[in-house]
């Protein structure tokens, strides 16, 4: 591609970056989305799940 | 390492498409629907022994089949076609090239192995388990290794995706965010980590069992994180269909959603919350407390639900405003009674919607009360839930997007045109029939997974009231119906990718491109599958009719489950 149309692809793009809310960052972010998508149900259902087991006591 | 830059311009959508993806998404595809044909025989099977009047089965082959038939359908037909999903979501409609092929090829191979190994498993007929292989229940150590191969490839894949997405970041093949679609293959691919991550620390330990490495796999412990994978397996289907009817009404109508921000924010509350609905399945099991059960269900998963709700009404609201702008206007159903109702993208795009909606959606959430579940807990209810979910929603959805997927990616005419008219309908009959009497059925309390509700030859038998009999016998007929319809589909679909007229457009030639091209000029669907912004109208009141309409019924549904459970255990 030329190097004109590269830069001006890039100013577009760098113009676009200024301004956007912090929660469109968020979203626009697939890996803070996969942490979040990770995290939440691993401890929610998962951790708190076999904590929840693990405390049952063994019977005698 | 050279690069593969090849793309070809689809004459008929004007998206590029990048060679190595385009082999892929075929090759998964095609892999897909090999294991809805396998799942597909043995789901006659199932129905056939399952319809009291036939009983067509011995007992040992029917635990086999139903084994064979959970996992080739909702393990590897979905999964194979959610991956092709997402390589479309991301090579194709970023324009971009995809990731590592290779890699993406050795995931392809390790998952056609892993099914393979599975399914060997099963057919030998020592590892009858179910699609759960609840613990201490053992079954031969390749039935787990394959799923375990299989998971890999599937994980593999998805990061592809996941590099995909950075290489059309890097080349500024987009600006901005990633389209709509692209977001809601993400979420696919998320809820896919989670639960591939949850099987692996489940399965790698009971293979160890299997093979003698471990003393002890505790039940409610592998009950506990299995479900985790279990049924956040289905949770991706959900997150990939919903992506698919955004692609088709931008496809077809040129939609673009009432509001992409809602529409996005929906599809975040799927990723926060939509894996712990597995937590239904553990609301009778002792050892989990109330506070668990009550938070992972009724509090956290109405969001997911309220998301569902969301994309319910935005995609066909969005249709709703794309053909009131087209002069659809008359009264509150114009827009919906001049839809493509002859074109099976439409047809079987919107009666998927219908279908997960009012059938599956509605009962997911009775299945999710803590108090109601008692009463259909572990009886064929569940099924019936799940393929109104899984059958009607993703699986109606996935053929619906492969009549578009046949001419815009394999270059093939439809063949058969009439009978793929006529197979989304065909499918949707049975499958309403089989959902609707299943779940009739299980209020009756008509266990899931039983050979023979007649209990003929028990010492202490249980006769059910003949209304049981009657609706199980019409989920039979329902079945039957629904295997025609999928066997429609695969005829179309087999026939028109390996025989069909080859669609030649003339200059029709692959490309090479730079690195960092700007993306090709647009064409009208490519525009709209790759638009940003709502339309910032929300005129829609047909829409909103059918809203209230399924607002209504959800009301009444639910009310009435409680009024049921109040007869079971009366209060004197």
């Amino acid at each position: 591609m030329p190097e004109a149309t590269r830069n001006v692809t890039s100013q577009v793009s760098d113009e676009l970056e200024e301004g956007i809310p912090v929660m469109q960052h968020i979203l626009d972010n697939p890996f803070i989305l996969l942490f979040l998508g990770v995290v939440v149900p691993t401890v929610l259902y998962v951790i708190w799940g076999v904590m929840e087991i693990i405390g049952i006591p063994i019977a005698k | 390492m050279a690069v593969n830059r090849m793309f070809r311009t689809c004459p008929m959508t004007g998206l590029r498409v990048h060679q190595p993806a385009e082999a892929l998404i075929k090759a998964n595809a095609v892999a897909a629907v090999v294991s809805l044909l396998v799942g597909g025989v043995l789901a006659l099977l199932v129905t056939l022994t399952r319809w009291p009047a036939v009983h067509l089965l011995p007992a040992d082959w029917y635990y086999l089949v139903l084994t064979a038939h959970g996992i080739n359908m909702l393990i590897f037909w979905i999964i194979f076609f959610e991956i092709a999903v997402l390589y479309f979501a991301s090579s194709t409609l970023l324009g971009c090239r995809l990731a590592a092929p290779r890699l993406a090829w050795f995931a392809f191979l390790l998952m056609v192995l892993g099914a393979l190994i599975n399914n060997y498993a099963v057919f030998r007929g020592d590892s009858s388990v179910m699609f759960t292989s609840y613990a201490p229940m053992g079954a031969h150590p390749t039935f787990y290794l394959g799923l375990i191969v299989f998971a890999v490839g599937a994980l593999i894949a998805c990061f592809v995706f996941f590099g995909t997405l950075i290489v059309g970041k890097e080349e500024r093949t987009y600006i901005g965010s990633v389209p709509l679609v692209t977001f809601g293959a993400i979420t696919a691919a998320i809820i896919a980590v989670f639960t591939i991550a949850s099987g692996a620390i489940i399965l790698i330990p009971t293979f160890l069992w299997s093979v003698g490495l471990v003393d002890h796999i505790d039940s409610l412990m592998y009950r506990t994180v299995w479900w985790a994978f279990g049924h956040s397996s289905q949770q991706i289907n959900v997150s990939a269909h919903v992506a698919i009817w955004y692609a088709i009404a931008a496809i077809l109508f040129g939609a673009k959603p009432m509001s992409e921000k809602v529409s996005r924010f929906a599809f975040l509350m799927y990723i926060l919350f939509l894996q712990i609905a597995a937590a239904h399945h553990l609301l009778v099991d002792p050892g989990l407390t109330s506070n668990w059960k009550i938070l992972n269900t009724s509090y956290a998963l109405y969001l997911a639900v309220v998301a569902s709700m969301v994309h319910g009404l935005t995609v066909p609201g969005s249709i709703e405003v794309a053909q009131r702008a087209k002069g659809y206007t008359k009264g509150l159903f114009e827009w919906l009674r001049k839809a493509p109702w002859g074109n099976p993208v439409f047809s079987g795009m919107f009666m998927s919607l219908l279908g997960f909606g009012f059938l599956g959606g509605i009962s997911g959430v009775i299945l999710g009360t803590e108090q109601l579940n008692i009463i259909m807990h572990n009886t064929i209810y569940v099924p019936g839930h799940f393929h109104a979910t899984v059958v009607l929603g993703t699986t109606l959805a996935f053929m619906a997007v492969t009549y578009f997927v046949i001419p815009a990616i394999f270059r093939r005419e439809v063949s058969f045109p009439k009978m793929a008219q006529w197979q989304p309908y065909v499918f949707t009959l049975g499958m309403t029939m089989v959902c609707l009497f299943m779940m009739g059925a299980g209020t009756l309390g008509v266990p899931r997974r039983h050979w023979d509700i007649t209990f003929a030859g028990n010492p202490l038998g249980f006769e059910f009231p003949g209304m049981a009999f009657l609706m199980m016998g019409l989920m039979g007929i329902g079945g039957v119906l629904a295997v025609v319809g999928g066997a429609m589909y695969l005829l179309v679909t087999v026939h028109s990718v390996f025989l069909g007229k080859k669609i030649q457009t003339p200059g029709f030639a692959q490309v090479r491109v730079v690195e960092g091209a700007a993306p090709a000029p647009a064409q009208p669907v490519s525009a709209a599958l790759q638009a940003h912004g709502g339309v910032g109208a929300w005129s829609a009141p047909g829409t909103f009719a059918l809203a209230m309409v399924f607002l209504t019924a959800f009301v009444l549904y639910y009310f009435i489950n409680w009024n049921y459970l109040s007869t079971v255990w009366p209060l004197r």
